[in-house]
């Protein structure tokens, strides 16, 4: 991980780079926005549930938009939506993260060809970092995304953004 | 001279308790709500246009995500109509499968409606009891047709899969367990002081304008009308199970307030373990799938078939022009019909009891906007 570079007989002390502190900082504790759409949503509440519990990687749902740092897009995005989804992104603090959950949210899915007020993914709208297939995906693949996200995250540099 | 005037109040479509995309825009004076008005159409997914473009078994996935958290009862209801417009009937052992499957996804929808509700209102333990047990119904789900979520397993005249091997016993073995859970969900929440205080004389609908408004299911039932399509007009084989129809008895307060339309869904789940046990017994071996062409063609005609889902009264509607695809399926889905009375339960009460009684009416946002 990179975080205790140097570890000294001394309490207290630690060396490391100010990048590997921030990284581990933000990865640690991603505040989840309490955001569910359609039937990923049911999905995402298993996976914040007893069962596999978000917990344990520091997933607490906020419902304010200005406390939380990643939005996981769980479901269909419609049109009508597409506007609220935009203006809820822009109202989240930097730095901030997307999970696309879902078929729906990656290109529209099952909607795709006939669904005429159905947006053909949420990344017309805004950046997506991690895209998780399924319809609905398994608790295990959204943890799976979450780690992705993670390991995203810790390669990030404070003068280069990570792709 | 004192001016007032009233304060107009957005909550939604971002809000953690209104179980979706639903929008409300409150009318306040000071705190007490004059007028409710709900905003749809922010989960529209085309129902009813993919139909038109879908030939009769391509439409079962898209039937699964209307009420997502009760899946295989919509593909029951929706198959059942088109086995009434093909005028076929379907092996024993599928009809016994089919109601199984129907009953725990109640007990699903249910634990999700009461387990939620406790959210809403402010106790987070019982979600947390409800949605472990909830896991193994949708444990149960994998085993047999190997989804958790959206099944597509009750096909028109039969099944996708049969029954995996020792799924009769793993189900007596969950429901056994899941006996002392309704029993401690019921000393956590049900009778918990605050939670009476909270639901108790709130929001009560009274039978007479629960008729007008047309609503169905629980939260008919728990205004003290004992209408159940299951028994007043019965589906399937539900004709052959001992079950009882409960009914809101105004324990706590007023007959058809919060706590007797949350009550009635926990009394529900206990009555669906009843139907489950006893069709464990009666299982009967057999085939899973009827006899059917493969392309499937009903005569020119119509029908009106309607199940008792989770959340009310559903009905499918269909058109037949003699093609592969419907001419029009129509839905009625019972929640989009149960929220139409919200604004009535809401006037005169404070911005708080919003929540608990929107809670109580359980809607699937899937289901209203389709």
């Amino acid at each position: 991980m990179g975080l205790l570079d140097t570890e000294f007989s001394d309490d207290n002390i630690v060396i490391t780079k100010v990048d590997d502190l921030l990284n581990w900082a933000r990865l640690s504790s991603l505040w989840q926005m309490s955001f569910g759409l359609a039937c990923c949503a049911i999905e995402m509440m298993a996976t914040s549930a007893s069962h596999y519990d978000f917990d344990r990687f520091g997933v607490i749902p906020r419902p304010s938009p200005r406390q939380a740092d990643i939005i996981i897009i769980s479901g269909t995005v419609t049109l009508k939506m597409a506007t609220r989804i935009k203006r809820l992104y822009e109202q989240m603090p930097d730095p901030k993260y997307i999970i696309s959950m879902g078929s729906c949210s990656n290109s529209g899915g099952p909607y795709w060809e006939h669904g005429y007020h159905v947006l053909k993914g949420v990344d017309r709208v805004i950046p997506v970092d991690v895209y998780v297939p399924g319809c609905p995906p398994r608790p295990e693949a959204l943890l799976e995304g979450l780690l992705t996200l993670q390991e995203k995250i810790r390669n990030e540099s404070l003068v280069k953004k990570a792709v | 001279m004192l001016k007032t005037e009233q304060m107009v109040l957005n909550m939604g479509p971002q809000h953690p308790s209104t179980h979706g995309v639903l929008r409300l825009e409150l009318e306040l004076e000071g705190e007490v709500i004059i007028n409710v008005k709900p905003h749809l159409g922010y989960l529209h997914r085309c129902f009813e246009k993919h139909c038109e473009a879908m030939t009769y078994p391509q439409i079962i996935p898209y039937v699964d995500r209307l009420d997502y958290l009760a899946s295989m009862n919509n593909e029951m209801g929706y198959a059942i109509a088109v086995e009434r417009l093909l005028d076929i009937k379907v092996p024993e052992r599928v009809e016994y499968i089919r109601i199984i499957m129907a009953e725990l996804q109640r007990i699903a929808s249910h634990m999700v409606a009461v387990g939620t509700y406790g959210i809403d209102i402010g106790a987070f333990t019982p979600f947390l009891y409800l949605f472990r047990d909830r896991e193994r119904i949708l444990t149960l789900f994998e085993k047999t047709c190997g989804a958790r979520l959206l099944y597509n397993y009750i096909w028109v005249g039969g099944l996708s899969h049969d029954l995996p091997i020792n799924f009769v016993n793993e189900t007596r073995d969950f429901l056994k367990d899941f006996k002392k859970t309704v029993i401690e969900v019921n000393n956590l929440l049900s009778y918990n002081k605050i939670f009476i205080e909270r639901t108790a004389n709130v929001g009560v609908l009274p039978v007479d304008s629960a008729i007008n408004y047309g609503i169905t299911g629980p939260n008919l039932r728990a205004s003290g009308l004992k209408w159940d399509i299951r028994r007043n007009d019965p589906y399937s084989i539900y004709d052959r199970f001992d079950f009882e129809i409960p009914v809101g008895e105004g324990k706590h307060g007023q007959v058809g307030d919060c706590w007797d339309r949350y009550f009635l869904r926990v009394q529900e789940m206990v009555q669906s373990i009843r139907i489950i046990e006893q069709a464990l017994d009666q299982l009967p071996e057999g085939e899973i799938t009827s006899a059917l062409p493969k392309r499937i063609k009903p005569v020119e005609g119509q029908i009106y078939s309607r199940v008792e889902n989770p959340k009310g009264e559903l009905g499918f509607f269909i058109v037949s022009k003699g093609q592969l695809q419907p001419f029009r399926v129509k839905v009625r889905p019972p929640s989009f019909i149960n929220l139409s009375v919200l604004g009535e339960l809401c006037k005169g009460h404070l911005i708080a009891d919003v929540v608990a009684i929107l809670g109580s009416i359980d809607i699937v946002l899937g289901e209203v906007d389709r």
